[in-house]
């Protein structure tokens, strides 16, 4: 019984990081680019589940902290050090560390107004990054960041190959994280809240604390997506920080299903992988994106993964 | 003296600008609890409709016309085929509504090009009134004549008359409405058709004032919210006063402080949600 209930996600995590790393030494360098792509969003998203499908906190302005840790990485690696490992530190800190301040706000709302702030919060971030031209480079974006070095003897991240390796062990770190997370107290505390919060606050949890931990860690994560895509992308630009990234996560989310830990991996590969199939053969993506809302809120509310479990739900009783 | 004065003007301008915009997205807020982010469409949407009808008619006022028609009618269509389907569900509206936004901007992106075009004034309005060494362009102080007088004609609707006292009415309870044996849903309806063509009207003014451009959905929209929450959500006269504010806020703000001028409209936002969630005029 306890075998079966833990083994599941570690079990799940090792053969998709094994199939990844398989899939790799067959994929052509745009083919790699594509699932780094979609494993920085499925860790962006992974985060922005801590918050949405674990405390029932819907941030609607999660691209600030991936913007701030995407734009970090790249001072960092321009002006201080060339190590990925300090470049990653120092991110992930400066993105919770807006977190933490902006939580202290945006924890003052509920309901719209949570959706609303976050949203007014996210975009206070984006007009930082578009106005201060003398350290984020404004709407050119920051440029010139090259591949770093991981420090480690014989690894090297410079080519496309050595980069997928990297972003599908980070995922794999990230997402066994998250398991923890989910499975510790903090993890089932967090669920309650969401269930009723006046009851886990009668029962002596700290509601509003709890909240905070969650809001500052989901941005740890949007943060450490934020460095893995810009030393990949070797630019960043304030289209990274705004609203159309932050409601493109929180899809990714829906459409995987929040609360789930699978679900907004899928789902960030699902949302990925249409983009990238269907603006290959249209101009028109940007409206089949828009008809990727409108379906998934109409007919996957809970997302794919709660309608999996439906489907298998139903069979057996049947 | 010019200087301070046009500033003023254009402060006034776009706020009047605002304030159509963002009441009906406040009303329908209030009365239906349904978050919008497709209402910067209906301005883009009101921009270009009237873009087209201009090109064909020459005429100002039939370009007025067919924009609130339009929009209108796209508002009716959204909230009955799609909003109404989400009614407590805020998550999946705000998804829902951003997902029209970029339909409906894709497909002003194809049908009417990625340059921004302006639309031609009416004649009459061309030029500017001097008075005492001061300049006033005539197309802005019709602006503001004009927003004043649906400001007032509003606040008579709602404040005066029948369906007024039925949409106050929907906004405190609307089950209490229903059990009166008023057709709700029709109302609702109505309101949010209203809201549109409103924003579609403004998408016109707007656009032989700004000009009209892909991604104006998308700042209008962010504008309206500003407006609104700073007003109070729900609010008529929370609406006015919060297009007064962000306005003048706004415009000054370019004037004096260009480098913070992107902060002047989410930062008043913001400090208004920490201190007061349900704004100036907002009831909790």
């Amino acid at each position: 019984m306890t075998l079966s209930r833990f083994s599941s996600p570690w079990l799940a995590t090792a053969l998709g990081t094994a199939a990844l790393v398989v899939l790799g030494q067959g994929l052509s360098s745009y083919g790699a680019g594509l699932v780094i792509d979609c494993l920085v969003f499925a860790i962006l998203a992974l985060g922005l589940n801590l918050l949405l499908g674990y405390a029932g906190l819907p941030s609607l302005g999660h691209a600030a902290y991936f913007g701030v840790g995407a734009y970090t990485a790249g001072l960092v690696y321009l002006h201080v050090s060339t190590n990925f490992w300090l470049a990653a530190a120092v991110a992930i800190v400066a993105s919770m560390a807006v977190a933490a301040v902006y939580a202290l706000l945006a924890l003052r709302t509920t309901g719209v107004y949570f959706l609303i702030i976050t949203l007014a919060l996210g975009q206070i971030t984006w007009a930082a990054a578009f106005s201060w031209r003398s350290v984020t480079g404004g709407d050119d974006g920051l440029r010139g960041i090259g591949r770093p070095d991981l420090g480690l003897p014989g690894l090297s991240i410079a080519d496309t190959d050595g980069y997928y390796l990297l972003v599908v062990l980070a995922t794999a770190a990230a997402v066994c994280l998250m398991a923890i997370l989910a499975r510790s107290p903090f993890g089932h505390a967090l669920r309650g809240i969401q269930q009723n919060g006046q009851r886990m606050a009668a029962l002596g949890y700290n509601v509003w604390l709890y909240k905070y931990l969650a809001f500052i860690i989901s941005a740890g994560f949007a943060g450490f997506a934020g460095v893995l895509f810009a030393f990949y992308k070797g630019f960043v630009s304030p289209e990274s920080v705004g609203i159309v990234i932050s409601a493109e996560i929180t899809l990714m989310v829906i459409i995987g299903g929040a609360g789930t830990l699978a679900g907004p991996l899928l789902g960030a590969f699902i949302v990925m992988l249409l983009s990238h199939l269907v603006s290959g053969f249209t101009d028109r993506w940007i409206t089949w994106l828009g008809l990727l809302y409108v379906a998934a809120v109409l007919f996957a509310p809970r997302g794919i993964v709660a309608l999996a479990h439906d489907l298998v739900r139903t069979r057996r009783a049947s | 003296m010019s200087f301070y004065s046009i500033q003023i003007l254009n402060a006034l301008s776009l706020a009047m600008l605002l304030f159509l915009i963002a009441a009906g997205l406040s009303i329908i807020f209030g009365l239906m609890r349904i978050i919008n982010l497709a209402h910067g469409s209906f301005y883009l949407l009101g921009g270009y409709c009237g873009l087209s009808v201009l090109a064909r008619t020459g005429s100002f006022w039939l370009a007025l016309l067919a924009a609130a028609a339009v929009v209108g009618l796209v508002g009716i269509v959204l909230q009955r085929l799609l909003l109404q389907r989400v009614q407590n569900n805020e998550l999946g509206q705000v998804l829902m509504s951003f997902g029209v936004l970029l339909v409906i901007s894709d497909f002003a992106l194809w049908f009417w090009g990625g340059l921004p075009q302006t639309l031609e004034r009416p004649e009459f309005l061309d030029g500017a009134l001097r008075y005492g060494g001061m300049v006033f362009p005539k197309y802005r102080v019709a602006l503001i004549a004009c927003g004043a007088a649906v400001a007032l004609a509003l606040w008579l609707l709602i404040e005066k008359t029948r369906i007024g006292a039925i949409i106050r009415a929907g906004v405190d309870d609307p089950g209490m409405v229903r059990a009166q044996g008023i057709d709700i849903r029709l109302v609702f309806t109505l309101v949010f058709a209203a809201g549109a063509a409103l924003a579609g009207v403004a998408g016109v003014l707007g656009g032989a004032m700004l000009g009209i451009y892909p991604g104006a959905d998308f700042e209008v929209m962010l504008q309206a919210f500003a407006v609104v929450v700073i007003g109070g959500l729900g609010s008529l006269k929370g609406a006015l006063y919060g297009s007064l504010l962000i306005g003048f806020a706004d415009t000054l703000g370019k004037a004096f402080i260009p480098e913070l001028a992107m902060f002047t409209m989410f930062v008043p936002m913001v400090a208004m949600l920490v201190i007061r969630p349900n704004g100036l005029f907002g009831r909790a």
